[in-house]
């Protein structure tokens, strides 16, 4: 198979990649540039833990050719925010004991951003609804829904 | 080969264009052997299954030309790769064709409906597509395209049986053409799934025109109870030109339960889907008719 050289901008920064045509953009992500956040979970876009936001829209990434991606503009969980300063949403699942395992946290962060940019006040309801793709094994949804909810106060 | 959907095990020569006609001509070029990557939600999981493998795989979503939404005089028109968030979000579609606006809003996540696309849900040809009943009911018509030409064909030719339609090798979806629907008219669609985010085990939907306290035409269309998604014409048949009341929508459900052909699979059994037909289709039918305007 003949790679590929694209361009693609992570977190901000441009990323030259010399791609396969079959590396997934979660594998690029993960082996590639390091980024461990976003989670291999079941592979067929039942589970939503490889959940990064392409163009500012949630996706999934262990579905999408990273190929595909020359010229678009990937955050994934480690672009949210950092060490020193949270995004507001990552101090809130601190806050609200919204991380038990932490598998499926990235995803539900990058989701949970999504929504907030979308929708800058959710319901109870609307963030149930839009978080429905992310899985969270430990089942800890009441302190996830919560947290999103006082974070989006904060945003 | 044990399956591994960590990575996507099989290889072949990827092609990408921002016009229609280079990848035409690709089509053209190699056939069965390609496969048409949009969203990829169903294409990359299919390969990652080893239920597919083709020797190259052309991507369409660069073609700008075919991703929009037209409120035409005599038309909706949907580009075939159009995202599907894109159709939830949209307000001529929320507002005009509530079935079509549910069954989008009750596809998988929002995740998977900013990837998948329309022409990938019907192309798919899945007897299971939230989008193909509601299209069915307001008699959508899908433009296909290839290096001879285009050729309209009605949806309710396109599906000949589980993931198999009238689409050739060397033709793409382009469009999706949905008329105008009457002023008086309502539509409506109710799936059920084992979760909020599954495919479905059965889907209706229902489009009804009313003229004073009659309807003048009803369409109505099940998903995932025969090998294709299927009008049932017996019970149309009941209610147009009738006055409606809820006990001509029961009976007509009761009909329109008869006509399926559903049969057992991981869903669900083929006894709970026969009996379940009944109950959707009476809901859909009473949201339609007072959608529409109309009294019960």
């Amino acid at each position: 198979m003949e790679r590929k050289w694209v361009k693609i901008k992570v977190n901000g920064k441009e990323r030259q990649l010399y791609l396969k045509p079959n590396d997934l953009l979660l594998n690029v992500l993960r082996d590639e540039l390091g980024l461990m956040g976003a989670k291999y979970g079941c592979g067929i876009g039942e589970c939503g833990a490889c959940t990064v936001l392409v163009n500012g829209r949630p996706m999934l990434s262990c579905l999408i050719l990273a190929v595909t991606m020359d010229g678009q503009e990937i955050t994934t969980v480690e672009g949210l925010g950092d060490y020193d300063q949270l995004h507001p949403l990552q101090q809130s699942f601190l806050d609200h004991g919204a991380i038990q395992c932490g598998f499926c946290t990235p995803g539900m962060l990058v989701t949970a951003k999504g929504l907030l940019d979308e929708n800058p006040n959710p319901s109870e309801e609307e963030i149930r609804d839009y978080l429905r793709g992310n899985l969270c094994r430990c089942t800890g949804y009441t302190a996830i829904v919560k947290a999103v909810k006082e974070a989006s106060k904060a945003v | 080969m044990e399956t591994n959907t960590k990575i996507l095990a099989c290889e072949y020569q990827y092609l990408e264009s921002s016009e229609l006609g280079q990848v035409l001509t690709w089509l053209e070029e190699y056939g069965e052997k390609a496969a048409v990557l949009a969203g990829g939600t169903d294409l990359l999981v299919k390969m990652k299954m080893g239920n597919l493998q083709p020797d190259c795989v052309i991507y369409i979503k660069k073609i700008a030309e075919l991703d929009y939404i037209k409120d035409d005089a005599d038309a909706l028109r949907i580009g075939a790769t159009t995202s599907l968030a894109t159709i939830e979000r949209n307000e001529v579609v929320k507002t005009y064709y509530s079935a079509l606006y549910e069954a989008v809003r009750s596809m998988a996540a929002v995740s998977i409906r900013n990837m998948g696309t329309i022409g990938g849900n019907l192309g798919n040809a899945s007897p299971a597509a939230d989008t193909a009943p509601p299209l069915l009911v307001y008699d959508a018509t899908l433009k296909l395209v290839s290096q001879q030409g285009e050729r309209l064909v009605p949806l309710n030719e396109f599906f000949v049986g589980p993931s198999q339609s009238v689409l050739k090798p060397n033709e793409i979806i382009a469009e999706i053409i949905i008329p105008k629907l009457g002023p008086d008219s309502g539509s409506s669609f109710l799936k059920l799934g084992r979760v909020s985010a599954d495919i479905a085990k059965i889907n209706v939907a229902v489009y009804m025109l009313r003229s004073g306290s009659k309807c003048e035409s009803c369409r109505i269309a099940f998903g995932s109870v025969a090998p294709t998604p299927i009008r049932v014409p017996q019970a149309e048949a009941m209610l147009n030109g009738k006055e409606i009341n809820e006990e001509l929508l029961g009976a007509a459900a009761q009909a329109g339960a008869a006509e399926i052909k559903p049969i057992t699979d991981n869903r669900s059994t083929k006894a709970y889907r026969q009996k379940v037909s009944k109950v959707i289709l009476q809901e859909a039918l009473q949201a339609a008719w007072q959608r529409a305007g109309g009294a019960l």
